[in-house]
């Protein structure tokens, strides 16, 4: 597939402060890439390199194979979603969206007709003749992204679109959107720190952590088989119990003993890795690999799921989610004595940092 | 109406109320008292009225060195707010949208005037116009534009401050949204940014224009006779006589900048202007 969006060992210093570490990455043509990261680790940077907003202290940014890295913003033909929207407070919803055809000198005729057609995407025809600040925040957000999309940018920059939207509209808006997406077929690039948004939106996600690339994969890769504690952490939950891998590798020896199989696990592996969902729970002893003995330390419940921290020797814990299952409540208390099996496709063994 | 629960609290908002309305009578009182003074019959500025007329307002369109003082100090106050203006518009850009070195020396050179006399700005002015005339042979001292060359100066550190202040107001956001839309940057300013801070810069020109208008200490070193402005003209008639006729030009140049505050309140409203 073609690429659309390169980044070249692009690196950005202000003063001492390396904010963005040698970044290389390419987006397909279509692809929703996600910049995953915690706040302050590099992610709008970088977008605002991508937007021309930046300017790169090292590296080269290619657009459609046009190397746009000292190109003003003005002329990379992009189209950006800030995070409070910024719309023009003074111009009418209409005239937002036909700002960036008024620049490109659009006829008219043109222009009623490509922003009622872009309005109409966000099923915002209705509205067109209001002000920014007559709209709900919801309403708002999305003449941003038919002003950003009318232009028919080569790429579209999504800066933490939906942090502003309240935690029900924003379920609905990440749907709407990634319909959309797919429907334009359009190259995006969208920043983030929340993981939900990130899983569920991204084709890839890029994994950021105090300016530096963690690990670039699909949500699956990501989840499954997380590079190190970081990724495994912040992607969903992680239980990570150190120790060393076995010579052969098909075992991994945790401090205090326990022998836990495991799909795969580098040489240099320093903890193992359990989603907290891959634990089976079970009364009693059974046969095959990876039972273990296990006390009930705490009971959380939280709805749909209930989670338990359990103790499975005097240095080790691991946490366990369990569906909460309305027709057969099970009932856990702090002290049971039970048993739990760890499928060994879902334990990995990762590197530490 | 004082409303409260607790007595300590009735006393806070009574004394609040008092100190407001305080205020207003400090600040109203001498515009009230000239209005009243200029239809006394005196013939000489002392209370109480013998009598009321207008005929001291009469007697002002009689003058002629209020009438030609009236329109010298329009000329120069409009021509001081337009070109300070476009002065004060490059520089407010200049100092909020980007980093240079002597950014700090450049405010303060800019502020400068605030703290220069303004009777030591006259004169210095004076004589560098004198030099430019010898040099050039072109009338500078007592022109129109001399005058506004001088009310321009100290201007420019009030509409700095109100148009910093709103440029700092605006959302980088929205200009950065202009230009990803393909707005240069001058066109985005022209565009976003100039319709956004419209109303800082009526108040910009609303203050310069009033500065302008009342200003005596740096006009009085830049006139020549038969070329005065309307404060210079009242000046020189109180020198030889104290009538209400003073009071009535008083007036009418209270009429004048009343009247543009309401003028320009239609097309802006004062009271968001007042609020950025």
């Amino acid at each position: 597939m073609a690429t659309n969006v390169s980044l070249d060992h692009v690196s950005k210093r202000f003063g001492e402060v390396l904010a963005v570490d040698d970044f290389s990455l390419e987006v397909a043509e279509g692809e929703l890439l996600v910049l995953l990261g915690p706040s302050g680790c590099g992610k709008t940077t970088t977008l605002r390199m991508i937007a021309g907003f930046t300017d790169a202290s090292a590296g080269t940014v290619r657009i459609r194979e046009r190397n746009v890295t000292h190109e003003p913003p003005y002329r990379r033909n992009i189209g950006v979603v800030f995070q409070n929207y910024a719309l023009f407070p003074h111009l009418t919803v209409f005239e937002n969206v036909a700002f960036g055809l008024r620049r490109r000198k659009a006829s008219e005729a043109e222009i009623a007709e490509r922003v009622e057609r872009s309005l109409a995407l966000v099923k915002l025809d209705s509205l067109a003749q209001r002000l920014p600040r007559q709209l709900s925040g919801g309403q708002q957000q999305r003449v941003a992204v038919a002003r950003a999309l009318v232009i028919e940018p080569d790429v579209l920059l999504l800066d933490e679109p939906l942090s502003n939207l309240d935690a029900k509209l924003r379920h609905d808006v990440r749907q709407e959107m990634r319909r959309l997406q797919q429907l334009l077929k359009i190259t995006t690039i969208l920043v983030t720190h929340d993981q939900d948004e990130a899983m569920s939106m991204g084709d890839r996600l890029v994994v950021i952590n105090s300016g530096r690339i963690q690990q670039i994969g699909s949500p699956q890769e990501l989840y499954r088989t997380p590079r190190n504690p970081f990724v495994a952490s912040f992607i969903g939950q992680a239980n990570f119990i150190e120790g060393a891998p076995s010579r052969n590798g098909s075992l991994f020896v945790t401090r205090s003993g326990l022998a836990i199989a495991c799909a795969s696990s580098a040489s240099d592996a320093k903890s193992l890795m359990i989603r907290p969902e891959a634990i089976e729970l079970l009364d009693a002893p059974a046969a095959g690999a990876n039972v273990f003995p296990a006390t009930v330390e705490v009971v959380t419940y939280l709805g749909s799921t209930s989670e338990l921290i359990l103790r499975l020797t005097d240095s080790e814990t691991v946490i366990v989610t369990k569906p909460a299952s309305a027709a057969a409540p099970h009932q856990w208390t702090p002290g049971q004595s039970l048993f739990i099996r760890v499928d060994p496709a879902s334990a990995v063994g990762i590197a530490s940092m | 109406m004082v409303r409260g629960t607790r007595p300590l609290e009735r006393l806070g908002r009574a004394t609040f109320q008092i100190a407001v309305a305080g205020a207003f009578v400090f600040m109203a009182l001498p515009i009230a008292l000239v209005l009243w003074l200029s239809f006394f019959n005196n013939e000489i500025l002392s209370l109480p009225p013998e009598g009321y007329s207008l005929r001291w307002y009469s007697e002002m369109f009689r003058k002629r060195q209020f009438i030609s003082g009236f329109w010298t100090s329009l000329d120069v106050a409009l021509l001081a707010t337009a070109c300070g203006l476009l002065v004060t518009l490059p520089a407010s850009f200049a100092l909020t949208r980007s980093q240079f070195r002597g950014r700090e020396a450049f405010l303060q050179l800019l502020m400068s005037p605030l703290i220069v006399p303004a009777i030591v700005i006259g004169a210095s002015l004076y004589m560098t116009f004198v030099e430019f005339e010898v040099l050039t042979g072109l009338p500078v001292v007592g022109s129109v534009w001399g005058l506004a060359v001088g009310h321009i100066l100290i201007t420019i550190p009030w509409s700095i401050r109100l148009i910093t202040a709103n440029l700092i107001g605006v959302d980088r956001s929205v200009e950065e949204a202009a230009q990803s839309l393909g707005a240069s940057p001058l066109v985005a300013a022209l565009k976003v940014t100039l319709p956004l801070i419209w109303p800082g810069m009526v108040a910009a020109a609303l203050f310069s224009f009033v500065i302008s208008f009342g200003n005596l200490e740096i006009s009085l070193l830049l006139v020549t006779p038969g070329q005065t402005t309307l404060p210079i003209a009242i000046l020189q008639y109180l020198q030889w006589k104290i009538d209400p006729t003073i009071a009535a030009v008083s007036a009418l140049q209270i009429a004048v900048i009343g009247g543009g505050l309401l003028i320009t309140d239609r097309f802006v409203s004062l009271a968001k202007v007042v609020h950025q």
